[in-house]
C-alpha cells in the first residue's frame, strides 16, 4: 500500500479546472517531485493533500484511509507537514518560537497544567526545545535562533519554514518550491538538506520545484502537470525525454527538436 | 549590553531572564506590598484602581494583544463579572472567594458562547459584532431588574475573608492587598500561558491562520480558548470593580469603557503583559492630570473655572492618535527602545526596531 494515494481528483474554482482527474501515489521513503508550468495546479494539489481545499470529486488517502473528512488542523497529528509557496512564517516570533509552534501537535499538557506550568509541562517544554535544537543543528540555523522572522533575509526564511515543518516530526512533508528565490549557494544547500531529510530523518518528501537540476538530482519520480492534467509520471530521465512534457512546457504545437 | 548566557533549555522557560531581572521584580513586589505604609488612603485607592484596570487590561491583552482578535465588547464581560459576583454574594450568600471565582467562570463561559458565532469574523466585522455586545448587555441589565436592580443598580456587600472585613472605604489597605494578590496570580498565570503551547498557539493564529492550521492548531478552538480566558480575567476585574465602585448600575459599563480598555492596551503596548500595566497607569493618571491642570489654568487665568465638556475623552483620543502615529508599540515599546539604547550605547541604530518589509504572504488561502 502506498503512503499517499490521490485518485481521480478534480478541483474547480468557479470556471477554472485547477486539477482534472489527477491520479498518483507516493511510496513511503520516496522523494516525489511535481513539476509543471505556472498555473498547472501544483499548489492546488498540495492544498488538497493538506486539506486546505476540497475536491469536487475523487479521493485522497493516507495509509489507505481517506483524508476527506479531516480538517487542515488534523493533518499535523497524522504526520503530514507542509511549507507554503510564498513563505508563511509567524512573523513576530523568533526562529526558535516558530520551530516550537511546529511542535504543537506533539503537545500533551492539559489546559489547566499549562496555566500552572506544572513540572510535567516543564519537562515537556524542555523536550520540545531539544527537538527544536536538533532541527537548528540539522539546518545550521544557530546564528538566527533568537532572531525575529520579520528581520530575516528571504533565503533564511525559506530554511526556517522547512525547519518548522521538520519540527513537526512528520512522516510526509510537502515542500512547495523549496529552492525558488534562493541564491545558487543557498539552492545547493537546500539540495543536500532535501536528500538528508529522507536519508537521515527518514521522512517521505513530495516537492513542487521549477529547478529541473534540483529535481533530477534528488527525486526518485517526477509527476508532470499541465493545466490540471497529468502529462507524465516517471523517473526524471524518463520524464525529460517524454515528448508530451516538452510540448507542455513549450506550448501546444511545439515540436521536440529532432 | 548584558546577554544572558544560556547553557540549558531551562533558561529559556524561566520566568526571569537572569538573577538581576528576578531581583528587580522582587524589589518591585516588596514596594507594592509595602505601599499602604507609604501612601495615604486616597492614593492607595487610586493605586487599587490602577491594579483593577491592569487586570482588565490583561484580560483584553490575551485576546487582542496575543491572539490578535479585536474586541470592543469587553465592558460587557466586566459587567457580567461584576453583577455575577454581587448577585452570588447577596442572593446565594456565597463567601467572596467562591463568588469571585464563579463570577470569573460565568464571564469566561459567556465569552466562549460569544466566540463560537463570531469566530469567523475578522478585523472590523469582529469589532462591530463585539461593540453590539456591550450595548446588548447594557439593555439586558436594565431589563432583568429583579436581579440587577435595573437602572438603580446594586450595592456591593462588604467582603469577609478569614473573619476580616475587606472594604474599600473602611479598610482600603486590605482591599488593596486583595487586588494586589489577584493581580499577581493573573500575571503569573498569564506568563505561564505564554511559555506553554497555548500561548504559542495564540501567537500563531494572530500571525497566520493558514500556517497555524498547518501546524495542527485548531483555529476555532484556540479562538474560543482565547475568548474564554480573556473574559474570565475581565470578569474578575469586573467583580473587583464592583467592590471598588461600591454602588454601580448599567451606566458604569458603557461602550466608552470598552473603548477605554482597548485604548489602554494600545497605549501601554500591544502584545506584552507590561503594556496592560503601563496602560492602566496612563489611564489612571490622565484624569487626575487633567483635573490638576484645569485647576492650574483656572488659577492662572483667574476665570471662574474652565469647564470644557468632553475634555477627558478628547485628551485620550489625542494621546491614542499620537501613539498610533509615532509609537505603535506603546509605552512598553518606547521603554524597550530606551533600554536598548543605553545597553547598546553608542551602537544603537535608529532602524533597529523597524520592521523589515515583509515578504508576500500566502494570498490564496486564508
Ligand atoms: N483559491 C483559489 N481560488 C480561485 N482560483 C484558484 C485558487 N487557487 C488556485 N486557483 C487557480 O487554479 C490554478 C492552479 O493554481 P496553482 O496555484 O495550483 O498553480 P501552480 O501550479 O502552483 O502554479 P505556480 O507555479 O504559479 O505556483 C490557477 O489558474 C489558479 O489561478
Ligand atoms: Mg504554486
Amino acid at each position: 500500500m502506498s503512503l499517499l494515494e490521490v485518485s481521480d481528483v478534480t478541483v474547480r474554482f468557479g470556471g477554472i479546472t485547477a486539477l482534472a482527474d489527477v491520479t498518483c501515489s507516493v511510496e513511503s521513503g520516496e522523494i516525489f517531485a511535481i513539476v509543471g508550468p505556472n498555473g498547472a495546479g501544483k499548489s492546488t494539489l498540495f492544498n488538497l493533500i493538506s486539506r486546505f481545499c476540497e475536491p469536487d470529486s475523487g479521493d485522497v488517502r493516507l495509509n489507505g484511509r481517506s483524508l476527506l473528512d479531516r480538517a487542515a488542523a488534523d493533518m499535523a497529528a497524522l504526520g503530514v507537514a507542509r511549507t507554503f509557496q510564498n513563505i508563511d512564517l509567524f512573523e513576530t516570533s523568533t526562529v526558535l518560537q516558530n520551530l516550537l509552534i511546529g511542535r504543537h501537535a506533539r503537545r500533551q499538557a492539559s489546559f489547566a497544567s499549562q496555566i500552572v506550568f506544572s513540572p510535567a509541562v516543564r519537562r515537556e517544554e524542555i523536550a520540545h526545545r531539544e527537538a527544536a535544537e536538533r532541527i537548528i543543528d540539522f539546518l545550521d540555523l544557530h546564528a538566527h535562533r533568537e532572531q525575529r522572522i520579520a528581520g530575516l533575509p528571504y533565503g533564511t526564511r525559506k530554511v526556517v519554514e522547512v525547519g518548522r515543518a521538520l519540527a513537526m516530526e512528520p512522516r510526509l512533508v510537502l515542500l512547495d518550491e523549496p529552492a525558488s528565490g534562493l541564491s545558487p549557494e543557498e539552492a545547493r544547500d537546500m539540495r543536500f538538506w532535501i536528500s538528508d531529510i529522507r536519508t537521515e530523518l527518514g521522512i517521505t518528501i513530495v516537492m513542487v520545484e521549477h529547478d529541473m537540476g534540483l529535481v533530477s538530482a534528488v527525486s526518485d519520480r517526477v509527476l508532470v502537470l499541465a493545466e490540471g492534467r497529468v502529462v507524465a509520471l516517471g523517473t526524471p530521465a524518463e520524464v525529460q525525454s517524454d515528448p508530451g512534457v516538452v510540448q507542455a512546457f513549450l506550448g501546444v504545437g511545439a515540436e521536440p527538436e529532432a | 549590553m548584558r546577554v544572558p548566557f544560556k547553557t540549558s533549555h531551562r533558561h529559556d522557560i524561566r520566568l526571569f531572564a537572569d538573577r538581576y531581572q528576578a531581583l528587580r521584580y522582587a524589589a518591585l513586589l516588596t514596594l507594592a506590598i509595602a505601599l499602604p505604609f507609604l501612601l495615604d488612603d486616597f492614593m492607595i485607592g487610586e493605586v487599587t484602581g490602577v491594579l483593577i484596570w491592569a487586570i482588565g487590561g490583561m484580560g483584553l491583552m490575551i485576546l487582542t494583544g496575543h491572539a490578535g482578535q479585536i474586541s470592543l465588547g469587553h465592558a460587557a464581560f466586566l459587567a457580567v463579572g461584576c453583577y455575577a459576583n454581587v448577585i452570588l454574594m447577596d442572593r446565594f450568600g456565597l463567601p467572596f472567594p467562591v463568588s469571585f471565582t464563579l463570577a470569573g467562570i460565568v464571564a469566561g463561559l459567556a465569552g466562549v458562547l460569544v466566540a463560537v458565532p463570531v469566530f469567523r469574523l475578522h478585523g472590523i466585522y469582529l469589532a462591530i459584532a463585539t461593540l453590539a455586545l456591550t450595548m446588548l448587555v447594557e439593555d439586558i441589565i436594565v431589563l432583568t431588574e429583579p436581579w440587577t436592580g435595573g437602572v438603580v443598580g446594586l450595592t456591593a456587600p462588604t467582603i469577609t475573608i478569614a473573619g476580616m472585613d475587606v472594604d474599600r472605604f473602611s479598610s482600603p489597605d486590605r482591599f488593596y492587598w486583595l487586588c494586589l494578590s489577584i493581580t499577581l496570580l493573573v500575571t503569573l498565570a498569564y506568563c505561564n500561558i505564554l511559555r506553554a503551547p497555548l500561548g504559542r498557539a495564540f501567537l500563531a493564529i494572530r500571525d497566520s491562520e493558514a500556517s497555524a492550521q498547518a501546524m495542527g492548531v485548531h483555529v476555532a478552538r484556540t479562538k474560543a480558548a482565547a475568548f474564554g480566558l480573556s473574559c474570565l480575567v475581565t470578569g474578575w476585574a469586573g467583580a473587583l470593580l464592583g467592590h471598588y465602585f461600591y454602588t454601580f448600575n448599567h451606566e458604569v459599563f458603557t461602550v466608552v469603557v470598552s473603548i477605554q480598555l482597548l485604548l489602554m492596551i494600545v497605549i501601554g503596548g500591544i502584545g506584552s503583559i507590561h503594556g496592560a500595566f503601563y496602560g492602566a497607569f496612563v489611564v489612571g493618571v490622565i484624569p487626575q492630570a487633567i483635573n490638576i491642570s484645569r485647576d492650574w489654568v483656572t488659577a492662572v487665568l483667574g476665570t471662574s473655572g474652565v469647564a470644557v465638556p468632553g475634555l477627558e475623552t478628547g485628551v485620550f483620543g489625542l494621546i491614542l492618535v499620537l501613539f498610533i502615529l509615532f509609537e505603535p508599540y506603546g509605552v512598553h515599546g518606547r521603554i524597550t527602545k530606551w533600554k536598548t539604547y543605553f545597553e547598546l550605547f553608542p551602537f544603537y541604530r535608529r532602524d533597529l526596531f523597524r520592521r523589515q518589509k515583509s515578504y508576500l504572504k500566502t494570498e490564496r488561502i486564508r
